[in-house]
């Protein structure tokens, strides 16, 4: 194995070990996603056909708001602790290390909503389909949401408040992901194809994993200048 | 103690020439060049707030210069083949350690991000060096700060650079600790190693070594 590939695999099982001893972190994500989905039914009431049209916005929505959760801890860990220093000065190139640190924030985040939306898509009344759509587009916008996510979360490293400001600032860039996500559930519910909003998010999903490793990385030296 | 010592660097150079930073719109540093070789010390003095640190950082690479140049063997270090910092082991007044993992996995970790795979044995022996024998399993929070920057130290003899960058390596250390590092220090010289380190301390060191006074004009 080469150094780029040891470093790579080094910094990516790091991140798990860490996550497996952190546990909450991550459990604390999945369970306000699950209680934010949880509170509409109570929100606006049981109607069956309602909850149904609502499900596709509804869990994309929270889906987001749990993926910010996540963010602030992204790098302020390893800024804090001075990991982050010893990161950049690796022999490696910096966008593929944080590659390798946004893999495993989707490893330990996106995924385990991916997982459990079939249980809320049920509990929204979602038919068999719907559901593997929902799915399927949350295997692809997950990703997308920690790549840009960690764009705002390098651009507001050691910042007072960084918090507030990653939503501000990333919130709006959700957007293409959230209309294309919900949008396929949509398509599906109302007897039409999911394949054309799929393939724009899977299009998106790429154009993301080009650019945004390389945007981190340039927000990550600045930063830390 | 002569460890350490098994691993001679070849002859390098740094040289340094027509350095200029600021800081928030304050020049701190103006023209400040030196050159270092294999086995020299340069300590870097100054009042707070002279850029000590300032300069520590530009010189790895994490902060950018206005102007000057900095290069390692005659060959600037931004177009050096691996990387601007790939010479050198910095240590900052943060350890860099996670305190979920254990000494050992740290240590293990930050090698192997820095290019170098360590095996538990090299490791464990680096850290029973460091005199943390018998806490090599343990996580990292439950060691006390000085314990904590024995295993930042370790990491600096796990990687083998020729060139050491050390902000405040004596701050907050007991005077064993300060032994210890005093020791490894000397073995890097004899070893052909280069060190630069920012200290507050008068510790005696053993070897070829320069002082740079940051901050005189002010």
């Amino acid at each position: 194995m080469n150094g780029l590939a040891t470093a790579l695999i080094t910094l990516l099982r790091r991140d798990l070990i860490l996550a497996l001893r952190r546990r909450q972190d991550a459990l604390v994500v999945l369970g306000f996603f699950v209680v934010v989905v949880s509170l509409f039914p109570l929100g606006v009431g049981p109607d069956p056909q309602l909850l149904r049209s609502m499900a596709p916005g509804v869990l994309w929505v929270s889906a987001l708001l749990a993926t910010m959760l996540s963010l602030e801890r992204l790098f302020s860990d390893d800024f804090r602790d001075g990991s982050l220093e010893q990161i950049l000065l690796a022999p490696q190139p910096l966008s593929l290390l944080v590659g390798s640190k946004i893999l495993a924030h989707w490893l330990i985040t996106g995924l385990p909503l991916v997982l459990i939306s079939p249980l809320l898509g049920m509990q929204l009344g979602l038919d068999g389909t719907e559901i593997l759509t929902l799915m399927a587009a949350l295997l692809l916008g997950t990703p997308i949401l920690s790549l840009v996510g960690a764009i705002g979360a390098a651009l507001t490293l050691g910042l007072r408040g960084g918090g507030v400001l990653i939503s501000l600032l990333i919130l709006p860039l959700y957007v293409p992901a959230l209309v294309l996500g919900a949008g396929a559930v949509d398509a599906v519910m109302y007897g039409s194809s999911a394949q054309a909003h799929l393939s724009l998010m899977a299009a998106l999903l790429i154009l993301t994993l080009l650019l945004a490793p390389w945007a981190i990385a340039a927000a990550l030296r600045i930063m830390l200048d | 103690m002569s460890h350490a010592a098994h691993v001679v660097f070849p002859a390098h150079r740094l040289d340094v020439e027509g350095l200029v930073a600021e800081r928030g719109e304050r020049l701190l540093i103006q023209g400040l060049g030196f050159s270092l070789a294999g086995g020299e010390l340069l300590q870097v003095a100054g009042r707070n707030g002279a850029g000590k640190t300032t300069l520590l950082r530009i010189l790895c690479g994490l902060s950018r210069p206005l102007e000057g140049r900095i290069c390692w063997d005659s060959v600037p270090v931004q177009h050096l083949e691996d990387g601007p910092a790939a010479h050198l082991a910095y240590l900052g007044h943060t350890n860099a350690l996670k305190d979920e993992l254990s000494g050992e996995e740290n240590l293990r970790i930050q090698s192997a991000l820095q290019g170098r795979r360590v095996g538990r044995d090299e490791a464990w022996e680096v850290l029973g060096r460091m005199g943390l024998g018998g806490h090599e399993d343990l996580p990292v929070k439950f060691l006390s700060q000085g314990q904590k920057r024995r295993v930042a130290l370790a990491r600096l003899l796990l990687v083998r650079r020729p060139l050491w960058i050390l902000d405040e390596p004596f701050a907050a250390l007991d005077v064993q600790v300060i032994e210890v590092l005093r020791s490894a220090l000397e073995a890097h010289l004899a070893a052909n190693g280069m060190i630069i380190l920012t200290t507050h301390q008068a510790v005696p060191i053993k070897g070829r070594q320069r002082t740079l006074t940051l901050g005189k004009a002010a």
